[in-house]
């Protein structure tokens, strides 16, 4: 009778004991860039978004920011939700986030300057707080950093587990003039953050967005 | 110094160098033969030896497992031509309650049929008519001579006439008792065919019981064949086990198939439940609860089963007495009742969820539903009457479990045996192999020292031939 009781309690303190404390959730921030020429691919960012909102399961995070002036802000966060456990409460508050988004990119207004780094570091805290088992960062941007005068931001970001995804890299005027200035801000960005503990990937294929979270 | 200049004998002359070697080598070896033959010649037969008390030690193992292996097949033939002959024993127990209980009514109504049949018969037999003493005087008085006597003649016209009317009345009276004995006769009609009726009910009885004492005795020999262990029988158990084997794992991947369409059911509503994004260890909650729940089903229905006493799988609960087998019966029933509604209801929610999000696929790719819409109620009372059978359905997998498990424990072991025949015949094949090496090895080792051998053999063929030479010379001389 004795040998029984221990052997319960042994596999007791088995099955309480060591509980499983990973995390299996997805946490996406996707940053915006609204600066002058790349505020009308805001539509194109939308479907994105839509693309996210279907494939994100009950329990992912979810937050939408728009790159500025100063994107080391939590004004530029447009939406941010984390979706409920149940299935029907999650579906509604995708409704409530396409509201929000739909809005958005209705009434998005230009920024003179392009903060980048910002917004990266924005994410990163916005992650670390919802406690995703994944972490991806999106960057929908063409990757030139236009900052205002005075703001720093040449220095080493950390960001340890999350995977950064640049979207729609689009090719700039001075990118058909010299192509190398291109693959460089591209290079740089990748560097960037692999020193800074992440991965780095470019999607520029927006009809295979399911490369997103792949890899 | 390196090895190289080591082995060189003769400087500026490798060959040189190397030819001695060769002869040194040589020459050791011949001198270490029989050490090195004795040294081969062991080591062979260490492993020969070692591969051959392998190879008995798996043979024995191998006998060991035929035995049990054939103790529980018999034993399991024995169990199961004891279930068929005590069912039989039932089946006539039923037989003789149903049909021969009433005998004693059915011999009293024989009884009364025949009695009364005979009382008939007895009233139905012809009584002689009475006999005809007055004839003899009538004869005698219409002999007398009338003579043209008028008084003569008017007696002896009375006396016809009298006896006319008696005559008449007689046979008017005979005729009557025997319409009467017909009438009786008739009467007996019903009876004798109720009789027959009975007695044809009591020869099909018979005829009944009669074919069952002879599957009984049938399955008696057979389970005297099993009783005295023959090869036969442990060959005929084993080709049934197989079959049954073969066919219980097919129907239990037919119930595989059954329980991965409820748990595609149920999965998804049961996240509404529990939540869609917790998890336990790398399984979602919700899939682990939907499996739960169609385990506990299928544990339910085995219970039933057992309950029933169709199937033998818990001993515990077929030793119950009948009152407590009755409530388990009700209990799992009424469990599997309950989890059936839940998964019929989880069926419609399931309808729900798939159509919201649907409508939301369709409104983040700004689609609108188009085409005709189908009856959406076929579906959902499809699922729904899916998700209420199914539980049901899941509870019959106790009967094909059963003979698996049974019949999986005489495919185990005849495997078992195969594998372990196989090992003992490696284990023979491996001892040959290394005896044969030692013989090769010897035989390579002779080769190397050839020279020498070729040499000793000519030394000794020159002394053997020596002492004949002596001979012939001496016989000559």
């Amino acid at each position: 009778m004795k040998k029984y009781l221990t052997l319960i309690l042994i596999l007791s303190a088995l099955l309480w004991g060591c509980p499983d404390t990973t995390s299996y959730s997805k946490g996406v921030y996707m940053l915006l860039d609204t600066s002058g020429t790349y505020k009308k691919e805001l539509k194109r960012a939308e479907a994105i978004i839509n693309y996210l909102l279907g494939t994100l399961q009950p329990g992912d995070s979810l937050a939408v920011a728009r790159i500025d002036s100063g994107s080391f802000s939590e004004k530029d966060i447009v939406a941010k939700m984390t979706f409920d456990k149940r299935p029907s409460v999650a579906n509604q508050q995708k409704r409530l986030f396409k509201q929000k988004i739909d809005e958005f990119v209705k009434t998005a207004k230009g920024s003179a300057y392009t903060d980048i780094t910002g917004g990266v570091l924005q994410s990163v805290e916005f992650l670390n707080e919802a406690g995703a088992g994944q972490k991806y960062i999106l960057i929908f941007s063409d990757l030139k950093e236009d900052l205002v005068k005075g703001h720093v931001r040449d220095f080493p970001i950390q960001i340890d587990g999350c995977n950064v995804v640049a979207l729609n890299v689009t090719k700039l005027r001075s990118d058909n003039v010299d192509p190398r200035e291109y693959y460089k801000r591209v290079e740089d960005w990748r560097s960037r953050v692999e020193s800074g503990g992440g991965t780095w990937r470019v999607v520029n294929d927006l009809e295979r967005l399911e490369n997103i979270f792949e890899g | 110094m390196s090895l190289t200049k080591l082995l060189i004998i003769w400087p500026g002359s490798p060959v040189v160098s190397m030819l001695i070697w060769i002869v040194v080598m040589v020459v050791l070896l011949y001198l270490a033969r029989t050490p090195a033959h004795r040294a081969i010649h062991s080591l062979a037969r260490v492993f020969h030896n070692g591969f051959r008390l392998m190879a008995r030690s798996v043979m024995l193992a191998e006998e060991k497992l035929a035995q049990r292996n054939k103790e529980v097949l018999l034993n399991a033939g024995v169990e199961s031509v004891e279930r068929l002959i005590e069912r039989e024993f039932h089946r006539v127990n039923s037989v003789v309650k149903r049909d021969l209980s009433g005998y004693p009514t059915l011999h009293r109504a024989l009884s009364d049929q025949t009695t009364k049949i005979d009382e008939d018969y007895r009233d139905s037999s012809e009584t002689p008519p009475p006999p005809p003493g007055w004839i003899n005087a009538m004869e005698a008085v219409a002999k007398l001579p009338s003579q043209g006597d008028g008084t003569v003649a008017n007696i002896l016209n009375e006396i016809h006439k009298t006896s006319v009317a008696q005559y008449k009345t007689t046979m008017e009276e005979y005729r009557k008792s025997v319409a009467e004995r017909h009438n009786l006769l008739k009467k007996m009609m019903p009876y004798w065919r109720r009789m027959a009726q009975t007695l044809e009910q009591v020869g099909k009885t018979i005829t009944g019981l009669h074919e069952r004492a002879n599957v009984i005795d049938n399955r008696m020999a057979e389970y005297e064949e099993i009783r005295e262990q023959t090869d036969k029988s442990a060959r005929m158990l084993t080709a049934s086990s197989l079959t049954q084997f073969f066919i219980s794992g097919f129907v239990l991947l037919v119930a595989v198939g059954g329980a991965v369409i409820n748990f595609n059911l149920i999965a998804l509503p049961m996240s509404e439940m529990v939540g869609g994004g917790s998890y336990i260890g790398s399984f979602k909650t919700a899939n682990v609860a939907a499996m739960v729940i169609i385990l506990v089903e299928v544990a339910m229905g085995l219970y039933l089963m057992e309950s029933l006493r169709i199937t033998r799988l818990f001993p515990i609960i077929g030793q119950m007495d009948d009152k407590m087998r009755t409530r388990m019966i009700w209990i799992t029933f009424s469990i599997l009742l309950v989890l059936a509604s839940v998964e019929s209801a989880l069926a419609y929610m399931r309808d729900q969820i798939a159509a919201d999000m649907q409508a939301l696929r369709h409104s983040l790719a700004a689609v609108e539903a188009t085409g005709v819409a189908v009856n959406s109620w076929i579906p959902t009372v499809g699922q729904m009457v899916m998700g209420f059978v199914l539980p049901f359905a899941l509870t019959f997998v106790a009967i094909p479990l059963e003979s698996f498990v049974h019949s999986s424990r005489t495919v185990l072991g005849v495997a078992g045996t195969a594998v372990l025949r196989w090992f003992s015949f490696f284990f023979r094949l491996l001892g040959n192999i290394s005896r044969y090496m030692g013989e090769l090895l010897v035989n390579i080792y002779d080769l190397f020292i050839f020279p020498p051998l070729w040499v000793e053999n000519l030394i000794r063929d020159k002394r053997q031939h020596q002492p004949e030479i002596i001979v012939e010379e001496e016989a000559s001389r």
